[in-house]
């Protein structure tokens, strides 16, 4: 909209016109004080802090609620408005507990920094206060009812952001009150977002409450470890006895990805790092076949020496190595490095959960047409093709939903399942669940195999008419499908494409080469030439097994040693132990895993939370995740994987080139985890390495992957500040649709599901065992509402 | 059944009907019933609105803002369906004067809801009643019912082609709702929460379209402003006040009910002559002279019109028209304490000043009233007032607000006598009379 | 959308609830009329109530409580089988409202919101009833009475006790 000119105090000011006023002041810098407001939700003028004065309008005005128009001139700072904002807050606290001193909210509270800055000195209340007794809600949602100031955040978020609709507000006068749908507890998705958005300590989060103060703590912005869409967190944790525990999961500074999101998940299932049956030393299998605590010198001793014994007795071939959906990006590029270039092996693969390959491949020679999570806020236009969103990219739900209702997006769904995000969908059909490949065909206009009547063929015209169109899909296509997909996407004017793959890290696990045919940014291993140099080897330019062939290998005795790290194939594949029975396995984990608990030797490691490093979502939004806990005992698997080439007397400074490159620490080599300074010192210092840098320093490896894989050659500025950085698609070297093995296997976590991590997250059990979580939206309810 | 009153000043035009079995349509009819509607059909909106502004008519709801201007801002061209709304919540203390209007006049309603239609172009009234007025309902659901019959209502009109559909219901319950944006929420089925302004309801209203709402009084006058003619009725007024309106006289006087006098009538004949003067002789001490929310008015300050303006200039409003007459008797804390007490439970709770306000003001006053209280708690009493005036989310806030300042303002010393323990001495003296009896 | 079969309500007002949510340009609309037309047969606003208006109407339950929490006729308790409502604002406190007040108390052993034993009357002190003018008044149910004395009060609540009593509904 075209540019209004007015003045607040004195200042000439231009915006758009229809900013509110609060907004338009907000970017030049002048604050207005607002409680009920919040950017994106619907107006109230309920809390009447924003009260300013305009020129000829006999009324005080809610800034909140008005428009700039030309000529306007504001005053916000007159005595009258201070007086106003004054009373207002004095009225707010008349009732209040002014309970601070034991509230979590406390330091971190509008309600203090209101009072604060424009609050009365005395309170003038002499009434009796209502007392109430707080409630508690669900396992992480309690309610303290004289705390709350009524500004309808939680109310509004919970509705028109998550579209559950679990809160509303009963009685009326002094009397009113938020409400929780079930009466008196809540059904509903557990998001906390209510939590987050709560002013003041109203609402409080059963994972927090009473542990300490938010100034006790350190707050460390990394990335949540759950999913594929890779939101940014804020934990808090503090100082323990071994290392630093996390105790506190929320959205702080909003600049993620994610906006004002988190999931249950993102919020609280953090405490998976702190159960008790995690792993802490070293195991070895004895010779009474149970496995026992060892030093981690002889563990990577054992380790080494076995693996190197393999190695040049029967080969690389003979050994398989399994990577992480889960770890970073650097760890997982190490790993493969180490596979090819230590024991000259192209077995190697990972718990694939989307065909990125196929993907990348489809997409090859078109710069830029990936969509990262971001633009998915503001596409005009989105189609999306399988999945369920609401429970497996909550992010990703929500952006769309919030793009429907503030820009009016149009989205359109083809569904096996009557999924929650049909409720924002301009139109939708339902696909039989093994019709997805024939629909995409019937999409691009080769009718036939898929049985399409006036809807859907309604439904594919308004796709084909969209002039800029975003297209995101599901693990239900793979291979020639995606292939399809994305040329049919390619004809149409703009579009831009996502691929959804289930967790942390899957995407950086297949664009690091997690995979027997591709090495890092998909170059097929018959290419692997041009990597010689970097790695000092000659790699093998044989595809090797992929991960069920492995296990098949191991079955026929043919695998004599496999590398398993942050995965558990076993439980997942449903793998014969006894197919194990002549492989040695080294398993590296935070738990005793079905895997892990046949192993020959088991490295205790450390996870997302406690190590820094790069991450990938499933958009290629490049995000760096910084290290927030601290566990005394486990090792990075970083530092694992360099310390195993180096008991095999490969050379460090090759494997880990950290004489070269940006010199930049991730704080990677801090605190006890990696081994406290000095002894890491010592260990440097005993292989004539500088100890000025460190080879557990990814950094050193992402210089690496940055020359290698271009895709990743992204400004590292942005990223170091906690942005985050979309990686451009292109220059993929593998042959679009040449048939490969995709191997896709979907683990389909849900909201309250993640993997062994959520396993062990008892917060997250306890919420789902509370029934709170079961929630049944009412068809009446759309968009529209 | 309330009794109805006379009184030879009256000017009888909305009430000339009342007490003569109008509220059958026949009977309706023989007295010039739906002839305005007729007309109206024939003459167009032009003409009745124009008519309208003519008549100097005022919202009679409480506001008093001119009934034919609003009507003229409904934009004629609408994608939205408009609609005509009734506000018959009546909820004001001291206001009862559309109870008297249903029950006695249904068709005048129901005849001011077509023309209001046919000149905003709607083809959909509602008319509103409060929850407590069922058995007004019931008349009006009759009234309508008949008014269908005839073919007044429905598909075609006196036969000029135009539909137009009525439809009565009752709230349950809820002061605020008589607020017009929270009386098209309660409409649409929501919590009788206010809406944020602009836009305007004559722009966007109920169900988003364009809707006039008045009140049942102003459009009860409709029709008998288009069988006298605007300029006519303007005459019976005042200067910019045109007309007759309903007082409803109450509290401490002889005579009390439900009077039609020309706007600009006198406050102090209201009460001395039409009213019958004090009851049992007594003095007077104060008026409330529009309803709870209006500013109250000492016994010298009587000798003022009753229309908008000259209320205004006295310091009050002229509200609703219902004027509540205070005797000597009447401790001004207890009454202070009464009125705050009715918005402290009306209050939506919506907005922090009008729900906390209203709140805390009930407690301090009735802490006065009972002795608790100390200097400083006048003072406090006045600035929360003070802070919440003006600065609400709806006017509710401001009717809580205006007549505690006017209480403490103008009665300050019966504040004080109620200090320090003294508590109440009308309570004691009251007490006295008893132990004596 | 409720059946008749499955109904809470009488086949009348099961009937007259299919009619009034097609009335109105919007089904919810009627959620206000049909949650007190529904009190009047159920005598409250009961868990059934709410759940199969919400129904008819096709939004939450919660939704529902929220808006019937508003109104202040709308009650989630029984009441009396006669409900008095005794004003005592402004206009009826001038005239006595209060001594009314106390003379049903005394006379039904009953306070503010309470029922007499034999569930027959409740007590409720209530605001403003739109009948000043014929201070002091009271409601029994819908119905008013005005101009009223502690003898009046006898009166009406004795008719009501012996089934004499107006009934509007
Ligand atoms: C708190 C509050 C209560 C109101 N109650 C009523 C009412 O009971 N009846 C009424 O006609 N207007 C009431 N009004 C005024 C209406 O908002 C509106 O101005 C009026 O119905 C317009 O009709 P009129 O122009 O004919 O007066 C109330 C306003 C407020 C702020
Ligand atoms: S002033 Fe505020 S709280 Fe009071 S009724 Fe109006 S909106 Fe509701
Ligand atoms: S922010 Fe404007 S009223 Fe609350």
């Amino acid at each position: 909209m075209a540019d209004v000119t007015f003045t607040v105090d004195g200042k000439k000011l231009t915006a758009p016109a229809g900013t509110l006023l609060i907004d338009a002041c907000k970017a030049a810098g002048i604050e207005i004080p607002a409680f009920c407001y919040y950017p994106g939700l619907s107006l109230q003028a309920a809390c009447r802090m924003c009260l300013v004065r305009l020129e000829k309008v006999p009324k005080l005005q809610t800034a909140c609620t008005t428009p700039v128009a030309e000529g306007m001139a504001v005053s916000t700072e007159t005595d009258e408005i201070k007086q106003a904002r004054k009373s207002m807050v004095e009225l707010l606290l008349g009732n209040h507990p002014l309970d601070c001193p034991v509230c979590d909210k406390g330091g971190e509270c509008e309600l203090q920094d209101m009072t604060y800055k424009y609050g009365a000195g005395e309170s003038k209340y002499v009434e009796i206060k209502q007392h109430r007794e707080e409630q508690q809600w669900s396992p992480v949602v309690y309610f303290d009812r004289p705390r709350c100031i009524l500004c309808y955040r939680c109310v509004r978020v919970c509705g028109e952001g998550m579209d559950v609709w679990a809160l509303g507000v009963e009685n009326r006068a002094v009397g009113s009150v938020i409400a929780p749908n079930g009466g008196d507890h809540l059904n509903c998705e557990e998001c906390g977002m209510c939590i987050d958005i709560c002013p003041v300590g109203a609402l409080t989060s059963g994972t927090y409450r009473y542990k300490t103060r938010p100034w006790e703590m350190n707050h460390v912005a990394t990335i949540c470890t759950h999913c594929g869409d890779g939101c940014k967190t804020t934990l808090g944790v503090r100082i323990v006895t071994d290392g630093s525990e996390i105790i506190r999961g929320n959205n702080r500074d909003k600049s993620g990805i994610n906006g004002d999101f988190l999931c249950i998940k993102g919020r609280y299932a953090f405490d998976f790092t702190t159960h008790a049956e995690r792993i802490t030393k070293p195991l070895m299998r004895q010779a009474d076949g149970k496995l026992a605590p060892v030093s981690w010198e002889q563990a990577l001793d054992f380790a080494g020496r076995r693996l190197k014994e393999v190695r040049d007795s029967r080969g690389g071939k003979a050994i398989g190595v399994i990577g992480s959906n889960r770890t970073t990006n650097e760890e997982s590029y190490l790993l493969q490095k180490f596979a090819r270039g230590v024991l000259g092996t192209n077995n190697i693969d990972h718990h694939r959960t989307a065909d990125y390959a196929a993907f990348a491949a489809a997409l090859k020679g078109h710069a830029g047409r990936e969509a990262s999570l971001r633009d998915f806020a503001s596409a005009p236009a989105i189609l999306l093709i399988g999945n369920d969103p609401t429970e497996q990219h909550p992010a990703l739900a929500w952006q769309v939903r919030t793009n429907v209702r503030l820009n009016r997006s149009r989205l359109y769904v083809a569904n096996h399942a009557d999924i929650k995000l049909r409720r924002q969908a301009k139109a939708a059909v339902t696909v039989p669940q093994t019709g997805y490949a024939a629909f995409v065909q019937y999409l691009s206009g080769r009718e036939g195999s898929f049985d399409g009547n006036d809807a859907t063929a309604g439904f594919c015209d308004a796709i084909r008419n969209e002039s800029s169109l975003l297209i995101v899909f599901g693990s239900e296509l793979r291979g020639r499908d995606i292939q399809s997909l994305v040329q049919f996407g390619l004809s149409l004017p703009d579009t831009k494409f996502a691929c959804l793959g289930d967790y942390s890290n899957s995407r950086g696990a297949a664009d690091m080469g997690l995979l027997p045919d591709l090495l890092p940014g998909y170059v097929p291993v018959s290419a692997a030439a041009q990597f010689n140099e970097e790695y000092c080897a000659s790699l093998p330019t044989q595809p090797g097994l992929d991960l069920v062939e492995m296990f098949d290998a191991a079955g026929r005795g043919d695998l004599a040693a496999l590398y398993v790290v942050g995965s558990n194939p076993v439980a997942r594949y449903g793998i014969d132990p006894s197919s194990l029975r002549n492989t040695f396995l080294i398993a590296q984990d935070m738990f005793l895993t079905e895997t892990a608990a046949l192993a020959d030797v088991v490295f205790p490691a450390a996870n997302l939370y406690e190590k820094a490093g790069t991450v990938t979502n499933t958009y290629g939004d490049l995000q760096l995740v910084k290290k927030a806990a601290d566990k005394a005992g486990v090792r990075t698997d970083f530092e694992l994987i360099v310390r195993l080439a180096d008991k095999m007397g490969a050379n460090p400074k090759t494997l880990v080139p950290f004489g070269k490159g940006v010199r930049a620490d991730f704080g990677q080599t801090r605190g006890a985890q990696s081994g406290e300074a000095d002894r890491h010192a010592v260990w440097l210092a005993a292989n004539h390495l500088e100890p000025k840098l460190s080879p557990f320093d990814p950094f050193a490896i992402f210089d690496e992957i940055q020359r290698l894989v271009s895709a990743y050659n992204v400004p590292r500025l942005n990223l170091l500040t906690g942005n985050d950085e979309h990686i451009k698609s292109e220059l993929v070297q593998i042959e679009p649709g040449s048939a490969r093995r995709d191997l896709v296997f979907p683990s389909n976590d849900d909201l309250y599901t993640s993997g062994t991590l959520g396993k062990y997250s008892a917060k997250l059990r306890e919420t789902v065992e509370s029934g709170t979580t079961v929630m049944k939206p009412a068809e009446s309810e759309t968009a529209a509402d | 059944m309330p009794s109805l009153v006379s009184h030879p000043d009256e000017v009888k035009i909305i009430s000339h009907r009342f007490g003569q079995g109008a509220a059958e349509i026949d009977r309706y009819i023989e007295l010039d019933g739906y002839k305005a509607t007729r007309a109206a059909v024939e003459k167009g909106p032009e003409w009745i609105i124009n008519e309208m502004k003519a008549s100097g008519l005022r919202g009679r709801g409480g506001a008093g803002f001119p009934t034919g201007l609003k009507w003229s801002f409904v934009p004629k061209q609408s994608d939205r369906p408009k609609y005509v709304l009734v506000n018959g919540d009546e909820s004001e203390p001291g206001t009862c004067k559309d109870h008297v209007i249903f029950l006695h006049d249904p068709h005048a309603v129901i005849e001011g809801t077509i023309i209001a239609g046919l000149a905003i172009g709607s083809k959909m009234g509602f008319i509103y009643l409060r929850g407590e007025y069922r058995y007004l309902l019931k008349i009006m659901e009759k009234a309508v019912a008949d008014a269908y019959a005839k073919g007044f209502l429905g598909k075609n009109i006196f036969g000029s082609g135009i539909d137009f559909d009525v439809i009565t219901q009752t709230g349950a319950g809820a002061y605020e709702v008589g607020e017009e944006s929270a009386l098209m929420e309660s409409l649409e089925g929501k919590r009788g929460v206010p809406r944020i302004k602009p836009p305007f309801p004559a722009v966007v209203g109920l169900y988003g379209g364009p809707t006039v709402i008045n009140n049942a009084e102003t459009i009860a006058s409709v029709p008998h402003i288009l069988l006298m003619g605007g300029e006519a009725y303007a005459k019976v007024g005042s200067e910019r006040n045109g007309g007759t309106r309903l007082f409803g006289i109450s509290g401490h006087v002889e005579r009390p009910g439900v009077y039609e006098l020309p706007m600009g009538y006198s406050l102090r004949k209201a009460i001395y002559e039409v009213g019958g003067g004090i009851r049992g002789g007594k003095k007077l001490k104060a008026v409330v002279p529009g309803g709870s929310s209006t500013p109250v008015l000492t016994a010298d300050e009587i000798d003022v019109g009753l229309d908008f303006d000259q209320m205004g200039k006295a310091g009050t409003m002229l509200g609703s028209g219902g004027i509540v007459v205070l005797d000597e008797s009447v401790c001004m804390v207890e009454f202070a304490l009464r009125t705050i007490q009715f918005y402290q439970h009306e209050s939506c709770g919506w907005c922090i000043p009008c729900r906390e306000g209203t709140d805390w003001l009930k407690k301090s006053i009735g802490r006065l009233h009972a002795g608790g209280a100390v200097d400083k708690d006048i003072d406090n009493i006045r600035y929360l007032a003070e802070n919440m005036l003006g600065r609400t989310f709806c006017p509710l806030g401001d009717a809580a607000a205006m007549p505690t300042i006017g209480f403490v303002k103008k009665f300050r010393k019966e504040f004080e006598d109620h200090l320090n323990g003294r508590g109440c001495p009308y309570k004691h003296a009251r007490e006295r009379e008893e132990a004596l009896v | 959308m409720a059946t008749e079969k499955k109904t809470i309500f009488s086949p009348e007002l099961a009937a007259h609830f299919d009619k009034l949510v097609t009335l109105y340009p919007v089904r919810r609309s009627a959620l206000v009329p049909m949650l007190l037309y529904a009190q009047d047969e159920v005598g409250y606003i009961s868990p059934a109530v709410i759940a199969e208006v919400a129904e008819r109407i096709g939004i939450r339950e919660n939704d529902v409580a929220s808006v019937l929490s508003y109104y202040s006729m709308l009650r989630t308790k029984p009441a009396g089988k006669y409900n008095i409502q005794v004003c005592t604002n402004i206009s009826c406190m001038l005239r006595d409202g209060y001594g009314i007040l106390e003379h049903c108390s005394r006379r039904l052993g009953i306070g503010h919101k309470e029922v007499t034993p034999d569930g027959v009357f409740s007590l409720e002190e209530v605001e403003c009833i739109g009948a000043c003018c014929w201070a002091p008044a009271i409601q029994v149910n819908y119905d008013f009475f005005d101009d009223l004395t502690p003898g009046k009060m006898d009166r009406i609540i004795d008719d009501y006790r012996a089934g004499r009593g107006k009934e509007t509904v």
